[in-house]
């Protein structure tokens, strides 16, 4: 047992460090990611340990970043790409989703794409524009990517390296305003779940929400608060979002009848409506009340001073679960 | 210009005496001293706007700010040479475009500040709002130039970036684009030598102005911190536009003296030698010689021009210490030019939901 305390980001960087230790064929690619150690320090010493052929300060050219890594992915390498921040992967939205997204397929799975595509994304960070995006929905529409987002330092830490592990090619969403979060886990444990398994975070029987990311912590502390006020909240964390653990929500949505979905991504379209779809499909008989969502409003990402009202805060999810309750 | 890409063009030394090149110095044949001293007053305000927001930032008036001390002549000297009708695109760091293009400095901070996006209206000063994404305002610089080359408007477009930019894929589109349609625009590249940690090596291991040469391009590289070489290349760039020439490539090699933005530590990727280089070539310190020099400096000058920075960094400090934040319900305004159910059914629901909030405060307090 090696427990350490880390901040997720810190927990991302420990993850990448021992990627490179284990396997040569792993190198990490970015604007700003070597020298500097990008400008979240995530990728901090490790071009200073591993050199410049292993951890890449490219050009500023993001279509040029996911364009090359698929390149040498097509010759046996496992890139990590960084993408600055979520406003800045649009350039390279035709590599993701065009090439990388649709090698396998093309080939008839003769050839993999084993990228892993980091993106700080969403807000509260009190950023500028295109700082603050939650791209999520563009990417978990197209079939071929994989989608994740740890929301604590400890899976951060084992998600990451499942991903790079992985033969597919993963966009790896990182909660930014979580990166200083800190918590103790084991270094040197085997992760405690597969990639793709969402995770029950607190039992509860009345009512159940389904949330990611940068949002988990937000029901957590209104789950808290229910309980003062006599309601019993039980919450996932998604963690994957393609695929989705499905089985896992409907067990829940079986037991407390009640489900509310919250995310910061703009409600529409987003992932909270897919949820909401497959467990109104799967679990009609068993919900005692329709299912909600709590989402960013369909607007672009407001301005930093008004960004709080656009975040899902505690008081929006159990204004949301009162509604659920009260149906 | 094509061949005189390797040799930057200069009209003023370091110690503020004139380099003489008749091709350039034709072009500000009309700065007399008035002109000099105009220009000096430019370069001080705007350094003073520069620190005054970083100060801001500071003192946590701002989120941040992107400071473009040491850029002072490549931006007052480039926008001096336009027209009121010609049009810049500018991106995040050209606050002396802005402010050469008559942007109010009390609007000058909003965006920073995080209470809009934008901050002034782009049509009125015909400058635009700040573009965040590294690279896309090459291409709208273009597309705006081909449409006054199709009216037959004798106006030039002007695109800012830096360095790192032309490494995107909008730059080179953009490129490409203006030399297809012949528009009447100019490529205006500040290379302040990094992009936030990388040096200008890694976008290009020849000269940037060299890029152009490959679209067939005319290019031409200036001392970036010679306010006087500026103005004369891009008034030649925009005289080219105007009469239909085309459009130009303009590399203006100079300095980023402080961090990429407020929350940046060069520290971690430059040194300091490198930086007190740089000094020695500041911008402000070589006009100061030169009026020095040619007898323009004198206490009621020097005086003047320390009231009006001193004036304009109080408006620019007014404007942003406690100005507002929009009420809420704002969020949903202007994401479309008509009405949108969706959004009208979002700002009904929200606009019950606050109301309930408040009720219940108010019940509880
Ligand atoms: C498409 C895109 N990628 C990344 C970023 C993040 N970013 C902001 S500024 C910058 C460096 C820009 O360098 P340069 O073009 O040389 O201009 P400078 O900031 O030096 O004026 C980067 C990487 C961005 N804003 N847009």
């Amino acid at each position: 047992m090696s427990t350490t305390r880390m901040s997720l980001g810190a927990a991302v960087g420990a993850g990448l460090r021992r990627a490179l230790e284990r396997d040569r064929k792993v190198v990490i690619m970015g604007e700003d990611v070597g020298r500097l150690g990008g400008v979240f320090r995530v990728t901090d010493t490790l071009q200073k340990d591993f050199g410049d052929n292993r951890v890449i300060d490219t050009p500023l050219a993001e279509s040029g970043i996911i364009g090359a890594a698929f390149g040498m992915a097509l010759r046996g390498y496992r890139p990590v790409c960084e993408i600055q921040f979520d406003g800045f992967v649009y350039p390279a939205f035709d590599q993701i989703v065009s090439q990388v997204a649709k090698i396998h397929y093309r080939t008839e799975g003769k050839v993999t794409a084993p990228l892993t595509i980091r993106i700080p994304y969403g807000g509260g960070i009190g950023a500028v524009e295109h700082h603050s995006e939650s791209p999520e929905a563009y990417f978990v529409h197209t079939a071929g990517l994989r989608v994740v987002t740890p929301s604590n330092p400890g899976d951060a830490f084992h998600m990451i390296q499942q991903s790079i592990a992985s033969d597919d090619p993963v966009v790896f969403f990182e909660p930014k305003r979580r990166y200083w979060d800190t918590a103790e886990f084991d270094v040197d444990a085997a992760p405690d779940l597969p990639l793709h398994s969402a995770r029950v975070l607190r039992e509860g029987s009345d009512a159940t929400i389904v949330t990611y990311g940068s949002v988990v912590p937000t029901a957590l502390s209104a789950a808290a608060i229910a309980e003062q006020e006599g309601n019993s909240l039980e919450v996932i964390d998604l963690r994957s979002l393609s695929p989705i653990d499905f089985p896992t929500v409907e067990r829940s949505v079986r037991k407390t009848g009640r489900l509310v979905v919250a995310h910061e991504a703009s409600t529409f379209l987003g992932l909270g409506a897919e949820v909401a779809a497959r467990i109104s499909e799967r679990c009609f008989y068993q919900l005692e009340a329709p299912v909600l969502r709590v989402g960013g409003f369909d607007i672009p990402y407001p301005p930093a001073k008004l960004e709080r009202h656009h975040l899902p805060d505690a008081d929006r999810l159990l204004d949301a679960v009162d509604r659920s309750l009260a149906a | 210009m094509v061949d005189k890409i390797a040799y930057p063009v200069q009209l003023l030394q370091p110690d503020g005496r004139r380099v003489l090149r008749p091709e350039y110095t034709n072009l500000v044949r009309d700065i007399g001293p008035d002109e000099l001293r105009a220009l000096y007053e430019d370069l001080v305000v705007t350094r003073r706007i520069d620190v005054e927001a970083t100060a801001l930032q500071r003192q946590g008036e701002l989120g941040l700010w992107a400071p473009m001390l040491g850029q002072e002549a490549a931006q007052v000297g480039s926008a001096r040479a336009l027209r009121p009708d010609d049009y810049a695109f500018v991106s995040y760091r050209e606050h002396a475009v802005a402010y050469c293009r008559g942007v109010d400095p009390a609007e000058m901070t909003r965006m920073w500040r995080g209470t809009a996006h934008s901050g002034w209206d782009p049509h009125a000063v015909k400058v635009t709002n700040p573009a965040i994404v590294v690279g896309s305002q090459g291409l709208h610089a273009t597309g705006y130039a081909m449409g006054a080359h199709l009216d037959g408007a004798e106006i030039a477009t002007i695109a800012y970036f830096g360095d790192g930019a032309t490494s995107q894929g909008d730059i080179a589109e953009a490129l490409g684009f203006s030399m297809s349609f012949n528009a009447p625009v100019v490529f205006f590249c500040q290379n302040n030598q990094w992009a936030i940690s990388e040096p200008v090596h890694l976008q290009s291991p020849v000269p940037i102005a060299q890029r152009a040469a490959g679209y067939g391009m005319p290019a031409v590289r200036v001392d970036g911190n010679d306010v006087l070489a500026v103005l004369a290349v891009t008034r030649q760039a925009t005289q080219r536009a105007r009469e239909g020439s085309g459009p130009t490539f303009i590399e203006a090699i100079t300095y980023r003296m402080g961090p990429h933005t407020t929350s940046d530590d060069p520290t971690r990727y430059r040194s300091s030698a490198e930086t007190a280089e740089w000094k020695a070539r500041d911008p402000i310190d070589r006009m100061h010689r030169l009026l020095d020099w040619e007898g323009l400096l004198d206490g009621a000058f020097l005086t003047r021009v320390r009231t009006t920075a001193d004036e304009i960094a109080a408006r620019l400090r007014s404007g942003a210490v406690g100005a507002p934040t929009p009420p809420p319900l704002s969020v949903f305004d202007h994401v479309y030019a008509s009405e949108h159910p969706l959004l009208e059914e979002e700002r009904a629901e929200y606009a019950a939901y606050l109301a309930a909030v408040t009720d219940t405060e108010e019940a509880l307090s």
